[in-house]
């Protein structure tokens, strides 16, 4: 809402040496935020004055163009008294016109200093000005490709135009939240002015406070079906009106502060009358109306040209202005075609009517219509001023159209009154912590234009007819505060009982993260979104399940319109921008949330009248889909640099392991890995990582396929795991170690195996086989070559064996040592070496 | 010593005399004194305390001599042999320490090569700001909260007093979900948590619930579609807007430091009433002349906005089973990422999305 200080003026008496920065920064701290403040003329300096043109001579340049010579009279402005002389481009005026003229000495917007200078074979002295050079936007005052064509009557030749053009105006832009649709308009933004600085009562001028002609039944008929939709419906006629009529001067100068277009004398009128009230206003030609005017919902089928030129099929829940002829209009949102005001209309139906405002809101949201008069209605609009604003238009059609009123005023149906609200005398001062009295509150509410009356213990407060948000006690509670002022809320702290600190899962999420980038991995964030061409270039097969998306409605990229099943698109498209911006070596991660459906149906849209039961709230919970907190791996490069120490190491698939086993380790967890075959890693290097029995996840090398869709170096490695299944499982409490300080004895053994046989079965037969004795295992070297034969491997295990309560002997080292190769054998075909 | 060896020892006392003891005594400290490395030292104690030195013969002499001779001679001998003793420990730790301390020369390296074997890793700095933020309330009690993203339309819009024709509806640019008669939505905001906390608890509730958030706005240097915001709600007994505002000025001093505090503003929220913007001390220029009219941060203005905040609408408490006679509420949100930019001085919204590795490791593991 871009509202001129000296419009607010015209509603309220502020003092005069009210600022208009002092005047936004008060109205903000009631609520009414300021967006910017608007000086339009502070670029322009110098003589800037009305000038009549006396005579344009059209002369025609080598250059195709023609420019007008033009003599202008500018009174005394130019200090002699005599024509100027000026060459102008334009051709949107003529002889007798009144124009803008800028005179040698000025400065226009862009430090466009105006000096007396040759051109085209004459001496121009000044400027005849167009609204842009003005800093004006360009459609107002006329054409947006010619001069400014001052009204006749205007002004006097030499008069200083800055006035007249709204240069010395300050707007203030405000943004209104949606409650305080009141302050949509001049009307409101006075009010609050004359709240802002305590003043009497009689310094606020309500434009709707006037006498009104009483309704008949003489003016043009009018029947309402739906009271509920349509709860009052004014209207009145004016014919006679001249369709060329200029707009007044300050009303044209308004609509272009107020950020609206001149569109014509009669169009101008009624946004003229919405800024001024709030109310929104219809004309219609009341020369292409045929019988009654009647509102009522749409049916099914029907459809209406809006005058915007859009054919829109209409909803039952749409309300519209009909005629004889058939629709004529989307009531409050927007008028149809037919009975456009046109550049020949001359008799104008005016409608002031008073809107459901959720109607308006649905019908302006299914047919995706955003209007000022749309903005109004569906946040509400006084339904007391219909008439009031209907004889406003009135007023100013016959003033500056050359207008004549006829008789008849009609009024259908009555303006709904709000219920009181009552209040506890003292929730106002509980609420906000303020120091405010049961007395005060009162005074504030009677302030923002309430009826306050005493009850016992409690006010029963009528909130004004202009304030349809208000409608609960905390409502109330809100506008005591503001008058009071927020600024004056203590500030304290409150008192929580004791925490129980974070849960464990939050404990061991951060444990997570710490782990990996200790270990040298960089944490990113990505977008949960991703396209069939993401799933694609994965490999992944038509049946598998990470194809089953869920699909957003409105997605921003056709291309990524689903949620993430995987977070491997995102995190590999990350390794790719990195690369591609110097990096070589890489290990990030990802821990985000994917998003798997699970076939429920709609989730229940329950009543907010009381708690939903708990069966409802996992009703709810159930239709959602599920949602496991992934940790995506991918490492690309080295592993370990090389440097003065020697080579690095380039990471591989068992990196990507190892990540998700120190994961797995911070989580007191033991992994089990076991070959697996899994888009989109290498069939033969892919790892699938087990609790027990419990996938966990993936890691392994990525298929070189897989790698080229994607553009990344070959050999790049990654894990996906369901980082919730890792933390249900993470241990709570260790169970302490007991020690032995007995001797430790060590036993290797080489044992040759086929090399399909998975080392970890072989190592998994020797710890059984070996016994509680057997205190640690670990495989430390393999061994493939002509010495074991093709087909064969050698692999050595380090084995350390102790008791809690003796020295082992040599004996009984070598039996469990003998068992434990002989189960390796027996399971693996495993051969001592 | 019982005496004389009489199977292969002469019985001759001549390496007993006293010019002989000391002799071998003096030549004994003049060659350890000589030894100017440890392997010399070893060559020198074999030579005058081994089996066959002097002075161990001297002393394989005493047994044969006759008693009254014996005592004379054996404190001669004792007193060379331990003299001798002394000066080789005190020339060997001489010799040892001089040995060390050259080998201390000899092995310097040049400690500034490089030592980044595994390249440095970082965790995200939006993760922990909000692990940050999270730590500022639970040491006041508080609890972090947590809820699904892809979240239910009840939970997200009517619980929260946003009704299916609230205009406010628009004012969160929604990404909805197919089918869109299942009411999913990705939610716009953490307040589906804050109802979640409500339905699951009663009150005493003071929980903060950061999280990632959603909305249909075009990618740029201040918008992303995805973005993290962070909610307080607190349902107590006698709770009022001074202690959202006391509550608010704590988290912006813990934040951002002393003197950062918080001013509000009347705006408007469906789940709040009262409800205010908030805003910060600018801390830039906090506000103080002349540098504020300069500042462009705040653009002058001594305030940067913050967030929305309020005393929770009864219509929320009621939807969600809270009795508001009884209990009262405020809430409160920011934006994570924003204060994040503000905290660190970061410009560009989508750093923190583009997942460039040199951005998360620039902040290592904590903030």
């Amino acid at each position: 809402m871009k509202a001129p200080v000296s419009w607010i003026r015209e509603h309220v008496d502020l003092p005069a040496d009210v600022t208009t920065d002092d005047l936004a920064r008060r109205l903000t701290a009631l609520g009414l935020k300021l967006e910017a403040i608007e000086r339009p003329g502070e670029q322009v300096t110098g003589p800037l004055v009305v000038g009549r043109v006396l005579s344009a001579e059209p002369e025609p340049q080598k250059n195709g163009k023609t420019i007008n010579w033009c003599a202008v009279d500018v009174g005394d402005a130019n200090g002699t008294g005599e024509p100027q002389g000026i060459v102008c481009g334009a051709h949107n005026f003529g002889v007798d016109d009144l124009v803008v003229v800028v005179l040698p000495g000025a400065v226009l917007p862009g430090d466009f200093a105006i000096a007396a200078r040759k051109t085209y074979g004459h001496v121009s002295a000044g400027m005849i000005c167009s609204a842009a050079e003005l800093g004006l936007p360009a459609d107002s005052y006329g054409s947006a490709d010619g001069i400014v064509v001052l009204p006749a009557g205007a002004g006097e030749p030499g008069q200083d135009a800055r006035g007249l053009l709204g240069l010395d105006e300050e707007v203030i832009e405000f943004e209104i939240n949606p409650d305080r649709a009141y302050a949509l308009s001049l009307r409101g933004v006075a009010r609050d002015a004359a709240l802002a600085y305590d003043l009497p009562a009689s310094a606020f001028h309500d434009p709707c406070l006037r006498e009104v002609p009483p309704a008949d039944d003489a003016g043009h008929p009018v029947r309402v079906e739906d009271e509920v939709g349509c709860p009052v419906f004014v209207a009145r006629t004016v014919s006679g009106i001249d369709p060329a009529a200029p707009t007044p001067t300050f009303m044209a100068r308004r609509l272009a502060l107020a950020g609206m277009r001149s569109v014509s004398v009669a169009v101008d009128v009624t946004n003229y009358v919405m800024l001024e009230t709030g109310r929104p206003i219809h004309g219609y030609d009341a020369d292409r109306l045929t019988g009654a005017v009647g509102v009522r919902r749409a049916r099914d089928g029907e459809r209406l040209t809006t005058l915007d030129g859009t054919v829109r099929a209409l909803a039952t829940d749409d309300l519209v202005v009909v005629d004889d002829s058939g629709i004529i209009g989307l009531g409050g949102v927007m008028g149809g075609q037919t009975t456009e005001m046109s550049a020949t209309t001359t008799r104008v139906l005016v409608e002031s009517a008073h809107w459901d405002a959720t109607s308006m809101f649905r019908t302006g949201r299914r047919h995706k219509i955003t209007s000022e008069a749309g903005k109004r209605n569906e946040r509400g609009v006084d339904p007391t001023i219909c008439e009031a604003a209907a004889d406003r238009v009135v007023e100013l059609l016959t003033t500056y159209a050359g207008g004549t009123t006829e008789p008849g005023v009609t009024v259908v149906g009555k303006a709904p009154q709000a219920p009181p609200i009552t209040i506890a005398r003292d929730l106002a001062a509980r609420v906000t912590g303020m120091d405010v009295d049961e007395t005060t509150a009162a005074t504030h509410l009677r302030a923002v234009g309430c009826e306050v009356a005493d009850g016992a213990g409690v006010l029963s407060v009528v909130p004004p007819p202009w304030r349809p948000d208000l409608s609960d006690p905390y409502d109330l509670v809100e506008e005591v505060a503001r008058v009071v002022g927020y600024d004056t809320v203590p500030s304290v702290l409150p008192t929580p009982p004791a925490g129980r600190g974070l849960t464990r899962g939050q404990q061991l999420r951060r444990r997570v993260g710490r782990a990996l980038a200790g270990a040298g991995h960089v944490e990113v964030i990505t977008f949960p979104f991703l396209g069939e061409a993401d799933l694609d270039k994965l490999g992944l097969p038509a049946d598998d399940e990470r194809r089953a998306v869920l699909r957003l409605a409105n997605p921003l990229s056709a291309e990524r319109p689903a949620m993430a099943t995987t977070l491997l698109p995102g995190v590999l498209e990350t390794v790719a921008r990195n690369l591609g911006r110097g990096a070589t070596d890489l290990a990030i991660f990802e821990t985000g949330t994917v998003t798997l459906p699970r076939g429920g149906g709609p989730t229940p849209i329950h009543g907010v009248a009381h708690r939903p039961t708990p069966d409802e709230v996992a009703a709810l919970d159930a239709a959602l889909p599920d949602q496991p907190l992934h940790l995506v791996v991918a490492m690309t490069g080295r592993r370990e640099r090389e440097g003065w120490w020697g080579p690095g190491r380039v990471a591989d698939w068992s990196d990507a392991v190892a990540s998700v086993r120190t994961v797995a380790g911070v989580l007191g967890l033991e992994l089990v890995a076991r070959a697996a075959q899994r888009a989109p890693w290498h069939p033969g290097r892919c790892a699938e990582l087990l609790i027990g029995s419990t996938s966990v996840g993936h890691a392994g090398e990525l298929h070189p396929r897989v790698c080229r869709d994607l553009g990344l170096p070959a050999r790049t490695v990654a894990a996906e795991v369901d980082l919730d299944v890792l933390l249900a499982h993470a241990v709570d409490v260790v169970v302490a170690p007991v020690l032995s300080d007995f001797p430790v004895a060590k036993e290797d053994v080489a044992l040759l195996v086929d090399d399909t046989v998975p080392a970890a079965d072989v190592a998994d037969a020797l710890r059984r086989g070996a016994g509680d004795l057997l205190e640690s295992l670990r495989l430390f070297d393999v061994y493939t070559g002509e010495q074991v034969g093709a087909g064969k491997r050698s692999l050595a295990f380090a084995l350390r064996f102790r008791a809690g309560d003796r020295t082992l002997t040599e004996q009984e080292t070598g039996a469990a040592r003998d068992a434990a190769v002989a189960v390796a054998a027996a399971e693996c075909g495993a051969v001592q070496r | 010593m019982s005496g004389p060896n009489t199977d292969y020892d002469p019985v001759e006392v001549t390496p007993l005399g006293a010019e002989q003891v000391d002799e071998a005594r003096e030549a004994a400290l003049v060659a350890i004194a000589a030894a100017d490395d440890l392997d010399s030292l070893k060559v020198v104690r074999t030579a005058h305390t081994g089996d066959r030195s002097p002075l161990a013969l001297a002393n394989r002499e005493i047994g044969a001599l006759p008693p009254q001779a014996r005592k004379d001679a054996g404190r001669r001998v004792g007193q060379a042999r331990g003299a001798v003793n002394q000066a080789l420990a005190a020339r060997t730790t001489e010799l040892e320490a001089a040995h060390e301390a050259r080998a201390l020369v000899e092995e310097a390296v040049d400690v500034t090569l490089p030592a980044d074997r595994v390249a440095r890793g970082g965790r995200h700095p939006i993760t922990l700001m909000s692990e940050h933020i999270g730590d500022l309330f639970v040491a006041m009690g508080w609890e972090v909260a947590e809820g699904p993203v892809v979240e239910a339309e009840w939970l997200n819009f009517d619980a929260l007093n946003l009704g299916p024709d609230h205009p406010a509806r628009t004012m969160q640019d929604t990404f909805w979900t197919e089918p869109a008669d299942h009411h999913v939505v990705l939610r716009t905001h953490t307040s589906p948590v804050q109802a979640r906390t409500m339905l699951t608890r009663e009150p005493p509730i003071y929980v903060i619930c950061p999280g990632r958030v959603f909305r249909t706005d075009e990618y740029d240097a201040t918008h992303s579609p995805m973005f993290h915001q962070v909610e307080g709600l607190v349902v107590d007994r006698g709770i009022s807007m001074a202690h959202l505002k006391g509550t608010l000025d704590h988290f912006a001093t813990q934040l951002f430091g002393e003197g950062i505090t918080t001013r509000f503003r009347p705006s408007y929220f469906p789940f709040t009433e009262p409800s205010a913007e908030v805003d910060l001390v600018c801390f830039v220029c906090r506000g103080d002349e002349p540098a504020v009219s300069s500042c462009r941060t705040c653009k002058g203005e001594g305030w940067i906005e913050w967030g929305g905040c309020g005393v929770v609408n009864p219509r929320v408490l009621t939807a969600c089973g809270v009795d508001s006679e009884v209990f009262t509420g405020f809430a409160f949100g920011m934006g994570i990422d924003r204060s994040f930019m503000f905290r660190h001085g970061a410009e560009d919204l989508r750093d923190i999305f583009e997942g460039d590795v040199r951005y998360s490791a620039a902040f290592g593991t904590e903030l």
